[in-house]
């Protein structure tokens, strides 16, 4: 443990070098941008986690705890839009994606730096929308803004929705840059299929993040134009359909579930071999099935509306092709599995995170299924079931899979280790409490307790308690967190550049990297998981 | 910042190896940008067929009200400054900016006559009454919501108007850049994006036009 | 070398098509602008928009290959391209699935929701300011408005649908009897 005295933090870094706000700021460098973003989405994580513990602290008894109804439906809103727009879809492909996936392919940048900057500022002005939206007279339509009541409700559903039309601006930026980086900047020798499958998996996203995100645009830009100008093209009263409103926002919002968990399985891919010290199974399958997700994901975007009234030949279809999503998913978590059986598996906080990922989303993942088939949807729609599975795939999948990769990666970007034995803590309450919370909503779902009320009845107090009491543990959880992460900032002992005795680009360098990644440009002399045939001493 | 390397040319940025590669780069990136735009617009062609298919006869009636002449002056001019935005670029491709200037000009004037065009076609129109959506006034029609038909006229062809003046905004720029000479046969890259972009915004009025004049 | 991996077609980036290529495909756009303004004259009966697409995606190919060098980029440029077209494609296709096709099994879902606007049956429509309109129908209880806010203050019902589904909208809005709602076919 102790024996690391050769471990040192280079002198210059991207962190010191150059000094300054400005060249903050200013920066071009794809690390910092990224280190910016995740600042401003742990903040924004921050925020949305406080809506959600109010949420669930007024649901600890039926009766009027905090707020009234009109509150709560604002808080549910702000809770699902900030964690949506501002931190779950940034999350993973913004933040770790930007700092890592340059150095994983061995590129001293991204493609357009500029851009990538731009990006940054964009988001900071739609969250700024966002905030004033939040200030004055927050949004109580829901995060999905459904018409007509979105078109007559007196709250700030303009300001919010346009703030979410600049957001897909920067998101749209940090996809094309991705893309053309990824297809122009790889370094000699990485070829397509010694690609490390994070990168696979942020080509998936931006690919959709391209692909769907104007779709979202311009039904803002409708849904802004029906309240200005009554238009009658979503408002059921001036003539339009409110129907092919929900076809609009989730043409964009489904592929836009993936956009979310993509990135997640993509940095599940890492370090489910990094940490079984194996070679990852099947890594063509686990590659295109990213690609076969992101294709199906433009194809079943009306599993959304089984009971909305759009036609009966139209459910059946898109309950039909659903279930093709189990497909790729299936795969992948075949695939994981596959990769740790007869690994030699070591239980550090990353793996712990793989670990829950793979059985919450698995569970997240099969109630989907249970979902996408219609008669079973139509007895179960708007209850708890939905908001159930729904948390199992974003928390489960998503942000678990997300803090995988923060713990990953943290000595790569700061150079220093966190506090391991308050790393499992965190992540076993983390892990009981999210149970505590969402399994008990999947058995109210089914006896059918509605979605979005502030009160209930009296027989769904012991398990709406339940879940209140879990999500607080949680909360327990993210607090000791936020500690160990920011006192290993300051305190940490030196990681080394390779802690985990991992065979991908980015160890390669030191910790933290300079500024331009590379001290010599990288050669590929292996592949990404070749675990088997090569021994990796870890510097922790 | 990392010094220019030996040897590189001092419009190739840092990252990239070569210019070859850099161009690539950048006309990759701005096809994507283009399926943005195309998605962008995708969603109001989507709009368009939904209600057409729901109102066929009132579609019909209303595109009666756009004046067809109008609608064609302005698609010969959009395709005359595709035209002469194409030979721009082949101009500067060959050096010769005086030429790549003067045929700059000529699509921002081409341009230009565009916006007048439309403007004369909105005003008539706001002067009938003919708004979009819940300012919809107009009496001169018998089928269901014809509101409707107008509130996609005026979105599809107002994104498109932005759209006109943001190119214009490029061309501008890039005017300053050749006569600045900035851009050479050896570095083009700036006016040929400008040039993708300005042929995009021509291809979606190649379709607006039959759409919403032409509907027989 | 060091780039090796990054691309597979080099001849793209100086290519310089001759004049003549350019004004060929100019004036190939303003005849079939020519020929589709004339022949929208003429009635096809269902095949007008046909014909008008195909002219107008003929003319849309020669600007994509010509005028936007497609013919010789990198392949790469073109896939990016046709995907953005076939995803469009999916979308109003499978939208239009919905759209044209509801009330199977429930009637009353079929057609489009509201053939008259609020706005058209008030008695101030047409005369002269346009602000009041929309505001002066408030008085018709049928709309799906009015039966929207009945419910907003009860509970959340109505914003009930959301992340996972919605039932509110069709069913609250579709009042019209179904043969008055189609006059699609």
């Amino acid at each position: 443990m102790s024996t690391a005295s050769a471990n040192v933090i280079p002198e210059r870094n991207y962190l010191n070098d150059p000094k300054g706000l400005k060249s903050w700021l200013l920066t071009k460098d794809h690390k910092r941008i990224g280190l910016m973003y995740l600042f401003a989405i742990m903040f924004f994580f921050l925020l949305g986690g406080i809506f959600a513990l109010l949420i669930r602290w007024e649901l600890l008894t039926p009766a009027v705890d905090i707020m009234e109804h009109d509150t709560y439906n604002k808080m549910f809103t702000l809770h699902g839009a900030v964690m949506i727009f501002l931190f779950i879809i940034p999350s993973i492909p913004a933040a770790l994606g930007n700092f890592v996936l340059p150095l994983m392919l061995g590129a001293k940048d991204v493609a357009f730096p500029r851009l990538n900057l731009a990006s940054w500022y964009v988001y900071c002005l739609g969250a700024l929308f966002m905030i004033y939206a939040l200030v004055t007279n927050p949004a109580d339509t829901g995060w999905t803004f459904y018409t007509p009541y979105s078109t007559q409700t007196n709250t700030a559903v303009i300001s919010t929705t346009l703030g979410v039309f600049i957001l897909g601006f920067s998101s749209i930026f940090t996809g094309l840059n991705f893309i053309v980086t990824i297809h122009k900047l790889r370094a000699p020798g990485m070829t397509w299929f010694r690609m490390p499958l994070f990168a696979w998996g942020t080509y998936a996203t931006a690919i959709l993040q391209v692909l769907a995100t104007p779709v979202i645009g311009i039904t803002f830009v409708l849904l802004i134009m029906e309240r200005l100008l009554g238009i009658g093209i979503f408002d059921p009263a001036l003539g339009g359909d409110p129907v092919l409103y929900q076809h609009f926002f989730w043409f964009y919002s489904h592929p836009a579930v993936y956009i979310m968990i993509l990135p997640g399985m993509a940095i599940i891919s890492e370090t489910v071999s990094v940490f079984s010290h194996k070679k990852i199974f099947g890594y063509k399958l686990i590659a295109f099935s990213s690609l076969g997700i992101a294709f199906v994901s433009f194809l079943v975007w009306g599993h959304h509306m089984f009971t909305s009234g759009q036609s009966e030949l139209a459910a059946i279809m898109f309950s039909f092709l659903t279930f093709l999503v189990g497909i790729p998913s299936g795969i992948k978590v075949f695939n994981w599995l596959a990769t740790m059986y007869r690994g030699s598996i070591s239980l550090e906080a990353p793996m712990l995170y793989t670990l829950s990922f793979l059985i919450l989303f698995t569970i997240g993942g099969i109630t989907g299924i249970f979902l996408g088939a219609l008669a079973i949807d139509i007895h179960v729609h708007d209850t708890y079931f939905v908001v159930a599975h729904f948390h199992y795939v974003m928390m489960g999948g998503t942000v678990m899979a997300f803090l995988a990769g923060i713990h990953y990666w943290w000595p790569k970007i700061w150079g220093r280790m966190y506090n391991e034995f308050w790393a499992k803590i965190a992540c076993a309450l983390i892990f009981i409490g999210f149970n505590m919370t969402f399994f008990t909503q999947f058995i109210m779902g089914t006896q059918g307790m509605p979605r979005r009320y502030f009160t209930y009845l009296e027989q769904y107090q012991p398990m709406h308690g339940f879940s209140s009491i879990g999500a607080f543990v949680i909360g327990a959880g993210f607090v000791i967190m936020a500690v160990y992460l920011i006192a290993a900032i300051f305190k940490g002992r030196p990681a080394g550049n390779n802690p985990w005795g991992s065979l991908s680009f980015e160890w390669l360098t030191s910790s933290p990297p300079p500024h331009g990644n590379f001290d010599e440009e990288p050669v590929l002399e292996h592949g990404p998981y070749d675990y088997d045939t090569i021994e990796v001493v870890a510097t922790k | 910042m990392h010094d220019v390397a030996d040897g590189h040319p001092s419009f190739l940025q840092h990252h990239f190896f070569e210019p070859e590669q850099q161009a690539e780069a950048a006309k990759l990136g701005t096809w994507l940008f283009l399926l943005t735009e195309i998605l962008l617009f995708g969603g109001l062609f989507c709009a368009y067929a939904v209600y057409r298919a729901w109102y066929p006869d009132m579609f019909y009636e209303a595109h009666l009200q756009l004046n067809v002449v109008l609608g064609a002056t302005n698609t010969v001019v959009l395709i005359t400054s595709s035209v002469t935005m194409a030979l721009a670029i082949r101009a500067v491709q060959m050096n010769k900016s005086k030429q790549a200037i003067w045929l700059l000009v000529a699509t921002l004037a081409f341009a230009c006559t565009f916006l007048v065009i439309k403007y004369f076609e909105y005003s008539h129109k706001f002067h009938l009454g003919q708004l979009p959506g819940k300012y919809y006034s107009f009496t001169g029609l018998e089928g269901n919501n014809p509101h409707v038909f107008f509130s996609v006229y005026f979105l599809m062809t107002g994104l498109h108007g932005f759209h006109v003046l943001g190119g214009m905004g490029l061309i501008t720029w890039m005017i300053v850049k050749v006569s600045k000479g900035k851009l050479s046969g050896e570095y083009y890259t700036p006016i040929e994006m400008t040039g993708l972009y300005w042929h995009l915004v021509d291809m979606i009025w190649i379709f607006l036009f039959p759409l919403l004049y032409l509907i027989g | 070398m060091a780039q090796a991996a990054a691309h597979s077609s080099k001849k793209s980036h100086v290519h310089i098509m001759p004049l003549k290529v350019y004004m060929a495909v100019g004036a190939a756009l303003l005849i079939l602008t020519f020929v589709t303004t004339e022949i929208a004259q003429f009635d096809f009966g269902e095949f007008n928009i046909y014909i008008a697409l195909v002219i107008a995606s003929i003319k849309a190919m020669l600007v994509a290959f010509f005028f936007m060098h497609l013919w010789w980029d990198n392949k790469l440029m073109f896939v990016t391209f046709s995907i953005g077209l076939i995803t469009l494609t999916v979308f109003i296709a499978l939208t239009m699935v919905d759209t044209m096709d509801r009330g199977s099994i429930n009637p009353e879902t079929a057609g489009q929701i509201n053939p008259k606007a609020e706005m058209y049956n008030s008695p101030d429509f047409g005369k002269g300011g346009h602000h009041g309109d929309a505001e002066g129908a408030a008085s018709h209880d049928s709309t799906a408005a009015d039966s929207t806010g009945a419910h907003i203050d009860s509970t959340a019902a109505e914003m009930s649908e959301g992340a996972g589904e919605g039932e509110t909208a069709t069913s609250g809005a579709g009042t019209q009897p179904p043969g008055d709602g189609s006059s699609t076919h």
